[in-house]
């Protein structure tokens, strides 16, 4: 896994996270909708950020990505605080961002969408790679974006954060209202880039697809992480889990 | 309609011309419009006082600078203020959108079409202040005066104007290429739709709006120029024209770049050939048309629709 990294100089300097957010508080205009959120996330590792709707997980990576109106706390990648950096800086730090609801733009064709996106590192996939990965964007290049299926929009959104070379992935309910075929073409996705060594924050609600995948689950209520869960933990708090995403 | 078809061919060609240039004037006018529109949600009032900018750096850099550096002999001639002009015009655009305009992106339409209503109003004021409200003449370039005979239309036109048509095109699909077959117009594609989300994306989106909204403006001033030999250099000679051209990028579809090109020429001309038809309804039959096509297709004819 870390072969690629380090060779690119993203390898996490030892003992630092590759991301860490601590204290986190953000607000939309006058709303203040994140209360303290901290967790962190260190090199080649899958960590979730589990809730219910509106607890804040969406609301969190788009603070990390300066997408709040204001926020206040500590964000740093490799050490480094972005909490105040300019959004357009944040992503050269190597981050790639997923959307929830995709963000794919209208007024582009597959193929625009695919390779718009600015290259903030080394090593990212080319066009090849990623048609290899992901065969029906190939088949849909010339379409517009927004005239490809669920599904395929989705693999066009993942698909083009990895062509920027970034190592720190965020990725918000990827598996949203798509078929079950879908879902695990993408769980087999999630798998490969966590084996190559990125690094992965998920928003799911769809647990049974992020429990197999995650090394760390953190629970958010309310804007404020109420519960953090490893792998090795989850058997035994599997009751408390349900209780906490219980609608 | 019956002096339509009672007119002869020749007359009519030379009229559809005359259309035509006015139409030139719409497109590349609503063209700058329209990709302000687009990116920075701000309908541009300033977009007249660009124009007539424009038209006067031309002059000015013609008839008064060399007067100013003390070397009356010198002069900016009409080919280069045909660029420099336009360029004072998108730098002094820039600095006003770094400095004022930026600070109501946040707030209700209203108030970015009050400030550059506003803005208008100021630079207008300045340039009447300064050089009364009587018009100034432009000569016609050397190159360009006289008039070239269309053999196969039978018609005569003062070259001039054949140049203000063929600048105005050439410059209309430029930048339509440039906006939808190029890596710079897919950003700029882009950041119409989603300009945080790009921005997300390590796109400096800032910079976009300010470097577009040079652009657009820079359009202006180039209409201004191309229009100093036409019309009187005046400081009110945007003043009526962005009013049909609000209405030409209305009826186009906001924010749609072909829309604007297509919709300008095509107006010009069917407002050329209305003052054949029926003259005393000429001024109008542009707002007559923004009418029917509000009521029924609201978002224009080449707009997306809600």
């Amino acid at each position: 896994m870390s072969n690629a990294n380090s060779k690119n100089g993203l390898r996490s300097t030892s003992g630092v996270p590759m991301l860490k957010v601590d204290d986190l508080h953000a607000w939309y205009g006058e709303s203040h909708i994140l209360h303290g959120v901290s967790f962190e996330v260190r090199e080649g590792e899958v960590v979730t950020l589990l809730g219910r709707n509106g607890a804040g997980r969406t609301s969190t990576l788009r603070a990390i990505m300066g997408m709040t109106d204001r926020c206040k706390g500590v964000i740093q990648v490799r050490g480094q605080d972005i909490t105040t950096m300019p959004a357009h800086r944040i992503a050269h730090l190597g981050i790639g961002y997923c959307p929830e609801e995709r963000g794919i733009f209208a007024g582009l064709s597959t193929e625009e969408n695919l390779t718009l996106l600015p290259v903030v590192a080394q090593g990212g996939m080319s066009l090849d790679e990623i048609y290899e990965m992901f065969p029906n964007l190939k088949e849909r290049a010339k379409s517009q974006g927004t005239r490809l299926s669920g599904g395929e929009q989705q693999m066009l959104a993942m698909a083009r954060i990895l062509r920027t070379g970034a190592r720190l992935l965020l990725l918000d309910e990827i598996t949203e209202g798509l078929a079950p075929v879908i879902v695990q073409r993408l769980a087999d996705v999630v798998r490969q880039l966590s084996s190559r060594g990125y690094t992965i924050v998920l928003i799911e609600q769809n647990f049974r697809f992020a429990a197999p995948l995650a090394d760390r689950h953190y629970v958010i209520e309310h804007g404020r992480v109420i519960e953090t869960i490893t792998k090795a933990e989850l058997p035994s708090k599997q009751g408390v889990l349900d209780e906490l995403l219980a609608v | 309609m019956e002096a339509l078809l009672t007119m002869s061919p020749q007359a009519l060609i030379a009229q559809l011309l005359i259309g035509l240039i006015n139409g030139s004037f719409y497109a590349i006018l609503s063209l700058g419009l329209a990709i302000i529109f687009g990116l920075l949600n701000v309908i541009n009032f300033a977009h007249g006082a660009m124009y007539m900018l424009g038209a006067f750096f031309a002059w000015l850099a013609l008839t008064q600078v060399g007067t100013w550096i003390g070397s009356p002999d010198i002069s900016i001639s009409y080919w280069l203020a045909l660029l420099l002009a336009p360029l004072a015009v998108a730098l002094l655009g820039m600095a006003l959108e770094r400095t004022l305009l930026r600070r109501l992106y946040k707030l209700d339409h209203l108030y970015g079409l009050l400030f550059t209503f506003g803005l208008s109003l100021f630079l207008e004021g300045i340039f009447t202040q300064w050089w009364g409200a009587a018009g100034q003449s432009y000569p016609v370039p050397e190159a360009l005066s006289g008039a070239v005979r269309f053999e196969a239309l039978g018609v005569v036109l003062p070259k001039y104007r054949v140049w203000v048509v063929f600048a105005s095109l050439l410059v209309c699909l430029l930048t339509w290429w440039a906006i939808e077959r190029t890596r710079l117009g897919a950003f700029l594609r882009a950041g119409t739709d989603n300009p945080r989300l790009l921005r997300a994306f390590g796109v400096n989106v800032p910079l976009m709006i300010t470097l577009t909204y040079g652009f657009g403006v820079f359009l202006a001033g180039f209409a201004g120029v191309l229009a100093a030999p036409v019309y009187q250099v005046s400081p009110l000679m945007g003043t009526n024209l962005i009013i049909i051209v609000f209405a030409v990028v209305v009826i186009g579809g906001m924010g749609s770049i072909g829309g604007a090109i297509v919709t300008g020429l095509a107006l010009g001309i069917v407002e050329g050939l209305s003052k054949i038809v029926y003259p005393q309804a000429s001024a109008i039959t542009i707002f007559l048309i923004m009418a029917i096509v509000l009521m029924i297709r609201p978002s224009g004819l080449f707009g997306k629709t809600a």
